[in-house]
């Protein structure tokens, strides 16, 4: 109903403005006025108009500041993060310069030189000093905006810890899972081929490639005996090609048994869903992985993103500086958490494919790491995984 | 070749023209580029109604809305709410329309097209019959773009950049079955399109230019043209080969694209592909692209500031200059789109210093603005207003530009809201603010008619304040964290004080909408009813006013007028007038500027 009423409003407010400017016209035309010709009265409220816009504008700028800039993300929680916010504020200040002062000009400028009676505007075609300046400045500022953002992307680029703590990012639609190495501090390979339900990463052990194959080698086989039946020509080609890519399957299976990895590495591996913790100033080595499409790894109170990219590992190098208590303290928000966003678009529920951080003390990160799974656990296969992991090695 | 023009033109006039030939399937530059702004303005409605759509479902999360319901239907709004699959494809095909639809082929289709023959002394395009095509394929790539939208699995839904996988795979979301397929047919005969109608723009414009028309005294428009031109020329070509690959990983099973994926449950053999080869490709035309966007719209600028300040454009050179700067430069930045792709750092250093680079082209063309305005005798006409406009937002988002340009300061920005802040300022504000201006200003010349001026004010008042009051809160919704392309944010403890922010922006995005109702009913009951306009109502220099109000073809009914001077002999010093055509002699001992 109210909706019904909206539409009318708009169409009656539409129609008498279309009538306004019918009646507006007609009378200009009967007293011979011309479009074109704009009257001074029209001039000069534009230009007043324009010199209020100054004001409106600047202080629509400025109220913005007030009221929304407490949103803004708090300080950064990581190192680099520091460096960039720092970046920023140098940024922040140039270009509030420019948008200030250019806007005073432009919005003046129209006030003070609209048209008069009798004056004419002055022929000023080019000026090559005044063009020099006005290359030169912007030259040299945009170079001080280049060194300092170069230096600092640089520094962001550099890992100080020899041996940071490592942690995988797994990401598909539409959600995530963080992998950590476990006691060796070595993440283990893993491939696309070995992901099944026990395995949600495809990381490469003895055992996971070996029930991969038996997994190909079962269907292979119920496959081959279905062949026996009657069926259309296009169902049994369908079929056949069907073999034959679990065939290459295979193949490219038999190869992970076959190079140098260290298959043992993926085996105290520990998967963790829904949250992630971190223990404060250690730095953290991630490696992105996608199994279907472009996400990434947004982190923005840690200034952190990185795509993750099917068939890449991709890198991004952080350290936490503030725990989550304490930026609890901080925004004076007791349910605050640290949070890990998908930022590239992922399909229908890319919205919602998010994941808590916590950053804690070593003490608490050990304490939490020691209760979480190990991955041959996980698998299902022994109870006692560890001493299994122990023997076999 | 000019003879050959004009012979050719007075043969036609002993032709009998049909309503065919004439309206339809016409190849007359001006009736094209009526036909190019007509369709621009349709898919600009379509546009914008799509753009309100999703912004109702970001102010308000969840709530029902009867009208969503009476345009979307049951399927893609249940109860009134926005279906998030058709959240996705409105974003999308919102962007597609504009970016391509609206401000490559609408803006320089139009502009390019009318202003050209005009503006140079000649008496049609290069190639009559290409203009022609390249029009129609324009117009079947529109209608498939709409017609996607009302496919059973909704159009293309992966962004407009429509990134793979998502966009290979047809099980990744709805939108990436026969809504890409579409998607990328309907491309692919737009650069088609575009590539005929660029082409055309640059041989006309390099060899058809009458008697005394150097190249440093054409308008600045006509640089605009030609540098946009050979821009498009080199890099959609490059889209399109994005686009076959794209179609091949699709179809043919290649793996151009696509490596090591599992997409709902099935494991694909594509192996060795990478989509970061996709982004390279596709930002190869994409960056230049905002630039093919831009660059007309500053052309027509700078002509409107000129005309109505009664003043020279100031430093004509270092316009031309900063153009062609801003043209080259385009090639080399792409990679500013894919700091946080895992590409190397490296590279992503030389791209940080190629983008910043371009600031000092457009930091000199915003200070000749300036200048221009300076000691003017300034008529505030509807195009001048937009004119002006178009600085104001061509400043305030080129300068959120050197904040996304620095690659440090993008980890934190990118793919948030403060990127769609910054490219809807420059494109949704300053870009359409120049297509504005160039329809003020030159309607006399594509309608032989005259706007409502004071309608003009209106709708420029109400549409600067609408569009800074959309675009600007969004700097500081990304400065917060939040990502772009999100159906919801309920779920994110983060944003919920952006709730009035987002209810702010959708408030003004309706606003902005319905003050565009007054530019639709201007400009059709103008064309119709408009008052009709006298030769040259804005008192210019160019050649184009000194062709007949009435269309003819040929454009000029005698010989084809000679040029002596620059065009912007404005509030000359030993003039009468404050305006001196570039037909004029040059005084015995005047200097040429």
């Amino acid at each position: 109903m109210t909706s019904i009423f909206v539409v009318l409003i708009i169409a009656m407010a539409v129609i008498a403005i279309a009538q306004l400017s019918r009646i507006h016209q007609l009378s200009n035309n009967l007293r011979g006025k011309r479009e074109e010709d704009i009257s001074d009265t029209s001039n000069k409220v534009n230009a007043f108009l324009m010199l209020s816009s100054m004001f409106v504008y600047f202080g629509f700028v400025i109220w913005q500041m007030v009221v929304w800039g407490p949103y803004m993300l708090p300080e950064a929680a990581s190192e680099h993060g520091k460096d960039i916010d720092q970046l920023f504020a140098v940024n922040w200040f140039i270009l509030l310069t420019v948008f200030f002062g250019v806007h005073v000009l432009l919005f003046y400028f129209p006030f003070k030189y609209y048209r008069r009676k009798g004056t004419k505007a002055y022929y000023f075609t080019h000026d090559n000093k005044l063009e020099f300046i006005w290359t030169i400045v912007p030259s040299v500022t945009l170079a001080g905006i280049i060194i300092f953002g170069l230096i600092t992307w640089n520094k962001i680029q550099k890992t100080e810890d020899e041996n940071p703590l490592r942690i995988e990012l797994y990401a598909k639609q539409f959600d995530w899972t963080a992998r950590y190495t476990g006691s060796d501090n070595e993440m283990g390979n893993a491939n696309y081929l070995l992901v099944s339900g026990s395995n949600p990463l495809g990381i490469m052990t003895k055992q996971t490639i070996n029930e991969k194959l038996d997994e190909y080698a079962a269907d292979i086989a119920k496959l081959q005996a279905s062949l026996a039946n009657v069926m259309p020509d296009h169902k049994r080609e369908e079929v056949e090609d069907k073999i034959a890519v679990y065939e290459r399957f295979v193949a490219r299976i038999m190869d992970f048994n076959n190079t140098k990895r260290n298959l043992n590495a993926g085996l105290d591996d520990q998967l963790v869903k829904g949250e992630m913790h971190l223990p404060i100033g250690k730095e953290v080595e991630f490696f992105i992985r996608s199994q279907d499409v472009i996400h990434s790894a947004f982190m923005p109170h840690f200034r952190m993103q990185m795509n993750a990219v099917p068939g890449e590992i991709t890198r991004f190098v952080m350290k936490p500086t503030i725990t989550t208590e304490e930026m609890r303290i901080k925004m004076d928000d007791p349910d605050f958490n640290y949070i890990l966003l998908c930022n590239k678009i992922c399909g229908s529920a890319h919205y919602n494919m998010q994941m808590d951080v916590i950053v804690e003390s070593q003490a608490e990160y050990d304490q939490w790491m020691s209760e979480q799974k190990v991955f041959i656990a996980e698998s299902g296969n022994t109870e006692n995984s560890k001493e299994n992991k122990i023997a076999e090695l | 070749m000019s003879n050959v023009a004009e012979a050719h033109a007075h043969a036609h006039h002993e032709h009998h023209e049909t309503f065919v030939s004439k309206y339809i399937f016409s190849m007359d530059h001006k009736m094209i580029a009526r036909q190019f702004l007509i369709t621009a303005v349709i898919m600009g409605v379509v546009g914008m109604m799509l753009s309100i759509m999703f912004r109702l479902q970001l102010g308000w999360d969840g709530e029902s809305f009867a009208l969503l319901n009476t345009l979307l239907g049951d399927k893609w709004a249940p109860n009134g709410v926005l279906d998030k699959n058709m959240y996705m494809s409105l974003v999308t095909i919102h962007g597609t329309i504009m970016v391509f639809f609206v401000l490559t082929g609408g803006l320089s289709g139009t502009f390019s097209n009318l202003l050209i023959p005009l503006q140079i002394g000649a008496r049609d395009m290069a190639s009559g019959f290409l203009n022609m095509l390249s029009y129609w394929f324009f117009f079947v790539s529109s209608i498939i773009m709409l017609l996607s939208l009302f496919l059973e699995g909704g159009a293309a839904s992966g962004g407009w950049t429509i990134y793979p996988p998502l966009s290979a795979l047809p099980q990744a979301m709805p939108g990436s079955g026969a809504g890409m397929t579409w998607w990328l047919i309907s491309m692919a005969l737009f650069v088609i399109s575009s590539l005929l109608g660029s082409l055309n723009y640059i041989v006309t414009i390099l060899n058809l230019r009458t008697k005394g028309m150097k190249m440093t005294r054409l308008p600045l428009t006509i640089w605009a043209f030609l540098v946009t031109a050979i821009i498009g020329v080199l890099s959609f070509p490059v889209l399109l080969s994005a686009v076959v690959l794209l179609i091949m990983d699709r179809t043919m099973g290649t793996a151009f694209y696509l490596s090591d994926i599992i997409i709902a449950g099935e494991v694909l053999e594509a192996t060795g592909g990478s989509p970061i080869l996709y982004e390279h490709l596709f930002w190869f035309l994409g960056h230049p692209e905002v630039y093919i966007v831009l660059i007309p719209a500053l052309g027509i600028t700078s002509e409107v500031i000129s005309t109505s300040s009664r003043k020279p454009i100031f430093g004509y050179r270092a316009m031309i200059g900063s153009i062609c700067a801003i043209g080259f430069l385009s090639f080399i930045v792409w990679g500013h789109h894919m700091f946080v792709s895992g590409m190397s750092p490296f590279l992503g250093s030389v791209f940080v210093f190629t983008t910043l680079l371009i600031a000092i082209p457009s930091a000199v063309k915003a200070f000749n603005y300036l200048t221009t305005l300076w000691r003017g005798n300034i008529v505030f006409t509807p195009a001048m207003l937009f004119s002006i406009g178009l600085v104001s937002t061509f400043v305030s988002g080129g300068l959120t530009g050197i904040i996304l340009a620095d690659s440090a300061l993008d980890i934190t920005v990118h793919d948030t809201y403060f990127v769609v802040g910054h490219f809807h300022i420059v494109m949704g504000m300053s870009a359409i603010f120049g297509m504005f201006a160039g329809v003020y200003h030159w309607f006399p010349k594509l309608f032989g008619r005259m706007m409502n001026t004071k309608l003009g004010y209106v709708h420029f008042w109400l549409t600067i304040i609408s569009g800074y009051g959309v675009f600007f809160p969004m700097h500081f919704l990304g400065l917060a964290g939040a990502p772009r392309r999100y159906y919801s944010y309920s779920d994110y403890p983060m944003f919920e004080n952006m709730v009035d922010l987002n209810q702010f922006v959708t408030i003004f995005a309706i606003l902005g909408g319905l003050a565009q109702l007054i530019l639709l009913y201007n400009f059709f009951y103008s064309a119709m009813y408009g008052q009709k306009a006298v030769q040259n109502p804005w008192k210019s220099n160019t050649l184009e006013w000194t062709t007949p109000v009435e269309h003819i073809h040929g454009n000029w009914p005698g010989a084809i007028p000679e040029v002596k001077r620059w065009p912007y002999d404005y509030s000359k010093p030993g003039f009468e007038e404050d305006f001196v055509p570039q037909t004029v002699p040059l005084g015995p001992d005047e200097e040429e500027h």
